[in-house]
């Protein structure tokens, strides 16, 4: 049945339903967001106060209020640390994704689009830093120009986007040979106007998708590079930076490593849920 | 009388969707004795394929028979166990689907796929299997039957993949063999010479067969009856001869009318197209389905109680409440209008060639300084189309009629000779090189209405950008100019805000018409604009295309390998065959003897609706790769009227008569003349 004709669209809340594993990524993501959101109204402590050092979980402060999670070695409120955290994880896994898209959508259409040597130039561009190893490139990166926020964006920017460039790639290939695009090709239209206004909407379905699983990379991403001490700068509550610190406590007081990681899986499984629930929903249609 | 092998009793069938039940087939009954085979004729979605699917209870999940039965050999297809539906699909009752290659698997041999059947359904293994594979590969004549049987599904034709999938579905012996759309998307003369095979083979073995077809010329080539559907129900079924001569449903007389007829021009009799669509299941009218398109309907009496199927005593039942009385009423026709006379020649091309160079398969590709591989795909086109009117380029996929359109409107540069117009060469202009006036004169209708829309925009916006870089009109002019279309395309205003998935093929199809007369061009060439559509929609395109260029005095440069709709349509005409032209003339010259002997295989392979119903197969094999095409006249390896080794050796020369009829053929032109009349008369 082709004709679709005063067929209702389904609304936003109809898909949800369709697809239990997209409400659950949503909902794990919502969560976070809404944490990190309201931190200073829900964290029982500042992230850098020093209370109780070595503080197990259920543990009392001297003045009486509970630290859920326990405290750091530094006596800092394990919870609350993970609460600041979110924000860090949650700015800089999107702002990090969004450059890469960026960089990778318009390299990835110029490719695609214009072939022969350009082509092949950038993807063998490509080749060679997806053939480099992912780590050793960050650790490279980071020690070279020092660990900041920056720098962190450069680095999952230059590792990330030749895999978006690939992708975006393959789909202007197959869109390319559309007949409105060579529709706009015949009435003049610059090859600008052709690639983020005839194609670039059109590729937006598995871009979608493949961005989703791209935020729970990269968040593994600052998580380890926080755990390799290449993240923000120390005070800064970050996920992987506390997993890192609880490396020589980890037998004796495993609270320290257990809760962020936790909050590290979580968040990711959020993401890759999210991702499998779009690409259900897309198949179905 | 032995019991009917099918048997559909009242059958029903619904789909689950968001919307909730969808009934896509209602109330089907239908009768198919042993040896019988039975046409089912109707637009998409009118739930044809639904039965055959229905049938061998295989409604992939969604689906549901919510009322009747079937019975196959008396036995209810309901209550089979598992284990029972697996021996009676296959081996009692096989289907051949629209897409061989799907049909096909692309990791194993064809050898493996054929020997598989025998294994499963009848026990045979080893050499025995190889055998009967064998055997059965050449009963579907196909040339070459070892090969084939070592070869995979991708390393033949597609003509060829849909004989091994008939050679499949024949080789456990079943009772009942259900086709459906199976020469969809081959070419004409391969599509004519699977349908012969299809219609001998029934003969030979016995089996029965279902036809599920929208070509209602091509099912009457094979079939002894038809039932036609509309909506989910049958509305007309008997004998063929009765339905196609006799035909009582104004649906079934609108199927027949909206055909181009062999023979008829477009100002004696223009095309009747049903108005409307079909309509989705959930909007279908109340009372009869088809009143609201229909042309008969009585406000009151049609659109009150749904008819019910009525046996009219003649061998065939109709579901009309008017049958009576409409039965003898004529078909009524609109006279068309007369052409104005040609002045001058809007595009000359001359000598026109174009190369493909293709890195070589394989390893050697690698190598650097490998030979790169050339495909001719236009080999020195000579033609003129005249002003203001209409030129048909024919030829079946492969012969590099779309190569030139790419090569007209500057998508692809030619790598020799020329293409005039309006004084300048355009052969090697590419399209960001042309100016805005050579862009806007020069305009072209797309084939695939699904993809000649951008998905993302409002419909009015696409058609306003055009008006905007064609014609550089303001905002409030551009609107203007989009209403003034949609006038004439005559579709409401308001689709202009609809995406284009929410429109039909056909509306998709006349946007794309009106996008490409945004600018009012000249010329415009139009690749095979109605092929995908639906029959009855193709003829309402096809009248609106000419109805457009008559009005606006536009050259046309028509692409298609429909020869009716060629006949009907265009005043001169090119046939092209693996880039080369064979036959150019007038299109009373060309399509009446001589004939160059393509054209006249391919003038026999047009199905048609009139007496002749024996299926012919004007010409054996296919079209070569044109990666080595044949050395001579490209068209000796298939040539029936071969005259010897010359063929084989030497470039046919070009033949002209003084009236302008050319072709490139060994045989004089006075001899083919003779022959021709002889067959034809």
């Amino acid at each position: 049945m082709t004709d679709t004709t005063g067929m209702r669209n389904p609304t936003f809340w109809s898909l949800l339903a369709e697809s239990p594993i997209l409400v659950a990524g949503a909902s794990i993501l919502a969560f976070w967001l809404l944490v990190a959101i309201f931190a200073p109204f829900i964290a029982p402590f500042g992230p850098n106060e020093n209370l109780v050092p070595m503080a197990l979980p259920g543990d009392r402060t001297p003045g009486g209020r509970t630290m859920w999670l326990g405290a750091d070695h530094l006596g800092r409120d394990v919870l609350s640390r993970i609460i600041y955290g979110g924000r860090t994880v949650l700015t800089y896994a999107p702002l990090a994704t969004l450059c890469a898209y960026t960089v990778g959508v318009t390299l990835g259409l110029v490719a695609g689009y214009k072939g022969k040597w350009v082509d092949e130039l950038l993807s063998r561009f490509a080749d060679l830093v997806l053939a480099f190893p992912v780590i050793v490139l960050y650790i490279v990166i980071i020690q070279k120009f020092g660990a900041s926020g920056v720098n962190i964006l450069i680095a999952v920017t230059l590792a990330s986007s030749p895999g978006i460039m690939r992708l975006v790639r393959g789909v202007v290939l197959d869109l390319r040979t559309r007949a409105y695009v060579s529709a706009a090709q015949m009435r003049g239209e610059s090859t600008l106007y052709i690639l983020f206004v005839e194609i670039l909407p059109n590729a937006r379905g598995p871009l979608i998708v493949d961005a989703c699983l791209r935020l729970g990379y990269v968040t593994i991403t600052i998580g380890t590079l926080g755990f390799l001490g290449l993240g923000l700068p120390p005070p800064t509550p970050d996920w992987g930076g506390m997993i890192n610190e609880s490396r020589h406590f980890a037998l004796v007081f495993p609270h320290m490593a257990i809760f962020p990681c936790i909050a590290v899986s979580s968040l990711v499984l959020a993401f890759n849920l999210i991702a499998d629930g779009l690409r259900e929903l897309s198949l179905a249609d | 009388m032995s019991p009917p092998l099918l048997q559909l009793d009242n059958l029903s069938v619904s789909y689950r969707t968001r919307r909730g039940a969808v009934p896509a087939v209602v109330g089907v009954s239908l009768d198919l004795a042993k040896g019988e085979s039975v046409g089912l004729v109707g637009e998409s979605g009118c739930g044809k394929s639904t039965i055959a699917f229905a049938i061998m209870r295989w409604l992939a999940g969604r689906g549901e028979i919510v009322g009747g039965r079937v019975l196959f050999d008396g036995r209810d297809m309901a209550e089979m166990s598992r284990a029972e539906l697996r021996q009676v699909r296959g081996k009692r009752v096989a289907m051949v689907f629209q897409e061989a290659m799907s049909a096909l698997n692309p990791c194993l041999t064809i050898g493996s796929q054929l020997t598989e059947v025998l294994r499963f359904h009848e026990d045979i293994v080893g050499p025995a299997a190889t055998k009967r594979s064998l055997d059965m590969l050449s009963e579907v004549r196909i040339p070459d039957p070892e090969r084939v049987f070592r070869a995979y599904p991708h390393e033949i034709s597609g003509g060829q993949q849909q004989r091994v999938v008939i050679a499949m579905a024949l080789l456990a012996n079943p009772a009942l063999l259900l086709l459906d759309e199976p020469t969809t998307g081959l070419d004409v003369t391969v599509e004519a010479s699977v349908v012969k095979l299809i219609a001998d083979i029934s003969r030979r073995f016995g089996t029965s067969l279902l036809y599920i077809s929208h070509n209602l010329a091509l099912i009457s080539r094979v079939c002894e009856r038809i039932a036609v559907m509309y909506a989910g129900e049958i509305v007309e079924a008997g004998p063929v001869r009765q339905i196609l001569d006799h035909p009582v449903h104004p649906y079934t007389r609108g199927l027949i009318s909206c055909l181009p007829e062999a023979g008829a021009d477009k100002i004696a009799r223009p095309l009747m197209p049903i108005p409307g669509q079909i309509p989705a299941p959930w909007e279908r009218a109340p009372g009869c389905f088809f009143q609201p398109r229909c042309t008969y309907a009585v406000a009151g009496l049609c659109d009150s109680a749904h008819p019910p199927l009525v046996d009219l005593g003649t061998g065939s039942s109709v579901r009309c409440i008017r049958a009576g009385e409409i039965e003898g009423e004529p078909i009524i026709a609109v006279p068309g209008q007369q052409l104005a006379a040609a002045d001058g020649v809007a595009v000359a091309v001359e000598r026109l060639s174009k190369d493909y160079t293709l890195t070589p398969p394989g390893l050697r590709g690698l190598l650097p300084f490998a030979e790169p591989l050339r495909i001719k795909a236009n080999d020195g086109l000579t033609f003129e189309a005249e002003t203001g009117r209409t030129l048909a380029i024919v030829g079946e996929s492969g012969c590099g009629k779309s190569t030139f359109a790419r090569i007209l409107t500057g998508l692809e540069r030619a790598t020799g000779g020329s293409v005039e117009v309006g004084g300048t060469n355009l052969a090697r202009l590419s399209v960001i090189d042309r100016s805005r006036e050579q862009l806007r004169s020069l305009q072209m209708v797309f084939q695939n209405p699904d993809e000649t829309l951008n998905p993302s925009y409002r419909v009015g916006k696409q058609i306003a950008r055009v008006a905007k870089r064609l014609l550089t009109l303001g905002r409030k002019d551009r609107a203007t100019r989009v209403r003034e279309l949609f006038a004439e395309i005559r579709l409401p205003a308001g689709i202009a805000d609809r995406k284009p998935r929410h429109l039909s093929g056909g509306q998709k199809q006349r946007i794309a018409i009106a996008r490409a007369f945004v600018g009012r061009p000249d010329i415009v060439i139009a690749d095979e604009p109605v092929s995908a559509l639906d029959v009855s929609v193709r003829a309402a395109v096809t009248q609106l295309l000419m109805e457009i260029q008559r009005t606006h005095g536009t050259t046309l440069i028509l692409i298609s390998h429909d020869l009716a709709l060629v006949r009907y349509v265009a005043d001169t005409v090119v046939v092209m065959y693996l880039g080369q032209v064979m036959e150019a003339g007038t299109t009373t010259q060309v399509f009446s003897a001589p004939h160059h002997p393509y054209t006249e295989a391919l003038l026999a392979a047009q199905p048609r609706l009139d007496g002749n119903q024996e299926p012919v197969a004007p010409v054996e094999g296919e079209t070569p790769s044109p990666l080595e095409p044949p050395v001579g006249c490209p068209f000796h390896t298939r040539c029936p009227r071969k005259v010897g080794t010359i063929c084989e050796t030497t470039r046919p020369p070009e033949q002209v008569t003084a009236e302008g009829h050319r072709m490139a053929c060994h045989i004089p032109m006075a001899e083919l003349a003779r022959v021709q009349e002889k067959v034809l008369a």
